[in-house]
């Protein structure tokens, strides 16, 4: 047993300034396993992948690699003894061939003043082929998220990895290159590389992996045998309370108004959508389902008039309603939830009370000047009432764990008392505890009467949360499904235009 | 659900001593460690020279950049928008040319500054259409625009300096009077830097500057119109620098072709060392003119030093490294210290 083990780490701390991060964190990695990390954001996943990535050193404890002790004092050291990671965010040069990214640090590594790039695009061809078909002479910023995720893969096989560590590997992937994906680390696995796999979602940890460890604060609470536990189990073990139902509940669909209050009807923008039209009754939370690339995101960023279109015209309340600015939708009380906070939704250096006045500097000014008591009430309300977890209101939000910057996202939309509220991926790359809150506070907003259309691909979440679920394949409606329908296989079917 | 989140509201928010908190803030702020730089040059200064501690040697460091200083701010807002414009020099020699050659052509000083402001704003309003309708970057749209304006101050003044001796005294008051015993100059620059040090923190118009610079997508998708935004931060910045150029024109009572050349360095390098930053997003009135206070307080001390003027632009340029080296360092320091594992 113990020659099996592949990686081994004892008594790990880590402080940053007077925050640790990690507390006598102990985990060891058998060959050809695949052994999933989960947590809560801020648990120290990430902190302990880096130190065994070697990009911080630890403040004390001990590492070893088929049991004989190292120090990995920088991500070189680390390739050299084998480890190879694949980002959550790709970390690739992508005005820069797939070849070249693949054997870039041999590369460098290498005296010759020239390349051969005949051999080094043969060779990139040779690694790439057991795992997708991609022209090693392509750039990397020409090919899709999952094929960008292979050529990290490929990387990591370059160098010989015994150890590879996946964070958040399906945060953008389809449900078919996440397939693709699984098929790669089982072959992986086969020939005795050891896996860490990072993710928040339990689907895939149970269907994948062979043994689970939690972490929470920094520290280990456990490790536990695939077969020998159950999602809920770990979910419990992870947030250190027990989460009741993983959903809140649906609206009773026998009670409840029927009446329409927004409509969308033959929305196309000639390229991403075409003739997209669906009503939102009053109350309900609407699904809006489909693969990526489905053109989901389009259609409400062109309602909200963040996107261009060619035809569409959008009723509230049964009058119809023409925006032509993003400013004008927001007037309207039609806004957008961005599914890329960080790039789209967010400002990173900003404070989290600049971020929630953002989009209504009315609401906190007289006459043009903004009134500093206001802002602060305004901030601390939300505060609150979202449980937005940080140091004070003046704290700058690049700090924060993403689920604090979903929330803050979220409050600098409500700031504005939206009618109507485009979610799009609200909970992605978030943690279970932060998420069911999300979700709580989505269902509070619809049963007070804002009209919420969710966008998600991650179809646990449409299921669980929408009381009517509109599915598009392709840019165009597929179905609509209702009560019963709302399930995996129905929606999959219609998202695949099957 | 609702006891899950009141227990959160114990947690959520931190208590402090407020008054520490605030001496916290005071330390933490950019502008204390060039308060400090400056307080330690005076320092060494006042032993190194003994005209250095008399009013005249001050009232002249201040009035050197009082003028300028009108551009720095100006330049503050441009950069924490994100852009950048180097037409400043240009504009602030056409500011002084224009209405010179109206003025000698027989027209009322004020109407012919008037008109050169009017001008300057219109070369703002054309920089702004550049950048965005047309969609160049702000560097290589100024850049040009430098080039044509500070052309058409040459094809004006034919390569000559104009004398304006001519001028009433009541308009040369702008540049050479006294209101109780202190310059014009500076009093009006002290309350332009009071208005738009206010207006920087406190209206939504330029608190909108500020989340264009940090994120522009997050900014239009927060509803606010990021070109008309953009737009009137290049008429802005044009704008006080051709009053600038008015203020010059006053008090040198002369307009040149090759005035105002560098001063669109020395005024990036000013708000650069009092905080604001080539992304966009940060900056302040106060911390530039502390940037600006800086490098002529150098300056001046270096004159007086009897150093040959010629190491002037020497020691502009390593002033600018080793104070953006130090905020650099202490930034990487901060970023350390509070930081978050997100997975």
């Amino acid at each position: 047993m113990s020659e099996n083990i592949l990686l081994e780490v004892k008594g790990i701390d880590k402080s940053f300034g007077a925050t640790k991060a990690l507390n006598g964190m102990s985990f060891q990695l058998l060959k050809g396993e695949v052994h999933a990390i989960v947590g809560e954001n801020g648990a120290g996943k990430s902190t302990l992948m880096n130190i065994i990535a070697g990009i911080f050193a630890p403040d004390s404890g001990e590492i070893y690699i088929e049991g004989k002790r190292v120090e990995i004092k920088n991500p070189h050291e680390a390739e050299k003894h084998g480890i190879g990671f694949v980002h959550q965010e790709i970390a690739l040069c992508p005005d820069v061939s797939v070849a070249e990214n693949i054997f870039m640090s041999e590369i460098n590594k290498n005296k010759r003043f020239t390349v051969n790039y005949k051999k080094l695009y043969d060779r990139a061809s040779k690694i790439l082929k057991p795992l997708a078909n991609i022209n090693p002479r392509k750039l990397v910023a020409d090919l899709s998220i999952s094929n960008q995720q292979v050529v990290e893969i490929a990387k990591a096989l370059s160098m010989n990895c015994k150890i590879i560590i996946f964070d958040e590997p399906t945060a953008a992937l389809s449900e078919k290159e996440a397939e693709s994906l699984f098929k790669i680390i089982r072959e992986l696995k086969s020939n005795g590389i050891g896996i860490i796999y990072i993710s928040h979602r339990m689907a895939e940890v149970f269907s994948l992996c062979d043994r689970v460890t939690v972490m929470r604060d920094g520290r280990l609470i456990d490790t536990k045998n695939i077969n020998e536990t159950d999602s809920k189990e770990i979910v419990n073990l992870m947030v250190g309370r027990e989460i009741g139902d993983i959903y809140p509940p649906k609206r009773d669909s026998s009670t409840c108004s029927k009446e329409t209050i927004f409509e969308i009807r033959e929305f196309s923008d000639g390229k991403r959508f075409q003739n997209i039209s669906f009503d939102l009754k009053e109350g309900e939370i609407l699904g809006l389902a489909g693969l990526v690339g489905a053109g989901r995101s389009e259609v409400a960023q062109s309602v909200c008039a963040l996107n261009s279109k060619i035809s569409g015209e959008v009723y509230y309340q049964g009058s119809r309603i023409d925006i032509k600015s993003p400013g004008e939708s927001i007037k309207h009380g039609i806004v957008y939830l961005t599914e890329d906070r960080k790039s789209a939704g967010l400002f990173l250096d900003l404070s989290i009370k600049w971020n929630i006045s953002a989009m209504k500097l009315l609401n906190v000014s007289k006459k043009g000047l903004i009134q500093n008591h206001l802002e602060t009430n305004q901030c601390d309300t939300f505060i609150r009432e979202l449980g937005i977890k940080c140091s004070g209101m003046n704290q700058n939000l690049s700090s924060l764990s993403g689920g604090n910057q979903q929330k803050v996202l979220l409050a600098k939309l409500l700031t504005v008392k939206p009618r109507i509220v485009f979610m799009d991926e609200p909970t992605r790359g978030i943690d279970v505890g932060a998420k069911n809150e999300i979700h709580r506070l989505i269902r509070k907003l619809a049963n007070q009467g804002t009209g919420i259309v969710l966008i998600s691909s991650e179809l646990p979440e449409i299921v669980g949360m929408c009381d009517r679920v509109v599915v598009m394949h392709e840019g165009r409606l597929s179905g609509v499904v209702v009560d019963e329908e709302i399930n995996e296989k129905k929606i999959i079917q219609l998202a695949s235009g099957v | 659900m609702s006891a899950m989140n009141n227990v959160q509201v114990e947690s959520t928010i931190i208590k402090r001593n407020p008054f520490l908190s605030i001496l916290k803030q005071i330390k933490n702020m950019r502008e204390m460690n060039i308060i400090l730089i400056i307080i330690a040059v005076c320092v060494i200064m006042s032993f190194a020279s003994p005209y250095f501690l008399t009013w005249g040697n001050i009232e002249s460091i201040v009035m050197q950049f009082s003028t300028e200083g009108i551009v720095v701010i100006g330049m503050t807002v441009m950069l924490i928008l994100g852009g950048i414009d180097i037409s400043v020099g240009s504009i602030m020699c056409f500011s002084m040319v224009l209405p010179a050659k109206i003025f000698l052509a027989g027209v009322n000083p004020w109407i012919s500054a008037l008109a050169g402001l009017v001008a300057c704003l219109i070369i703002g309003a054309i920089n702004g259409f550049f950048v965005t309708k047309v969609g160049l970057h702000p560097f290589i749209t100024t850049l040009a625009t430098a080039g044509i304006i500070r052309g058409a101050c040459y094809v004006l003044t034919q390569g000559s300096q104009i004398s304006l001796y001519t001028l009433p005294d009541s308009f040369k008051y702008i540049g050479l009077g006294k209101v109780s015993g202190i310059p014009f100059i500076i009093v009006l620059f002290i309350i332009i830097v009071i208005i738009s040090d206010f207006m920087l923190r406190k209206t939504s118009v330029l608190r909108n500057v500020f989340y264009t610079g940090s994120n522009e997508k997050a900014a239009r998708f927060s509803g606010i119109n990021v070109d008309k935004v953009k737009f009137w931060v290049f008429v802005l910045c044009a704008g006080l620098t051709g009053l600038a150029g008015i203020i010059f024109m006053a008090r040198f009572g002369m307009a040149t072709p090759n005035f105002g050349v560098g001063l669109e360095m020395t005024a990036i390098a000013s708000a650069v060392i009092g905080g604001a930053s080539m992304s966009g997003g940060k900056g302040t009135v106060f911390g530039s003119i502390l940037g600006i206070c800086l490098y002529y307080l150098i300056s001046s001390s270096l004159i007086l030093l009897h150093v040959n003027a010629y190491w002037q632009e020497f020691a502009r340029g390593l002033i600018l490294l080793i104070a953006i080296s130090i905020d650099s360092i202490g930034e990487m320091r901060k970023s350390r210290r509070s930081y978050k594992a997100a997975a």
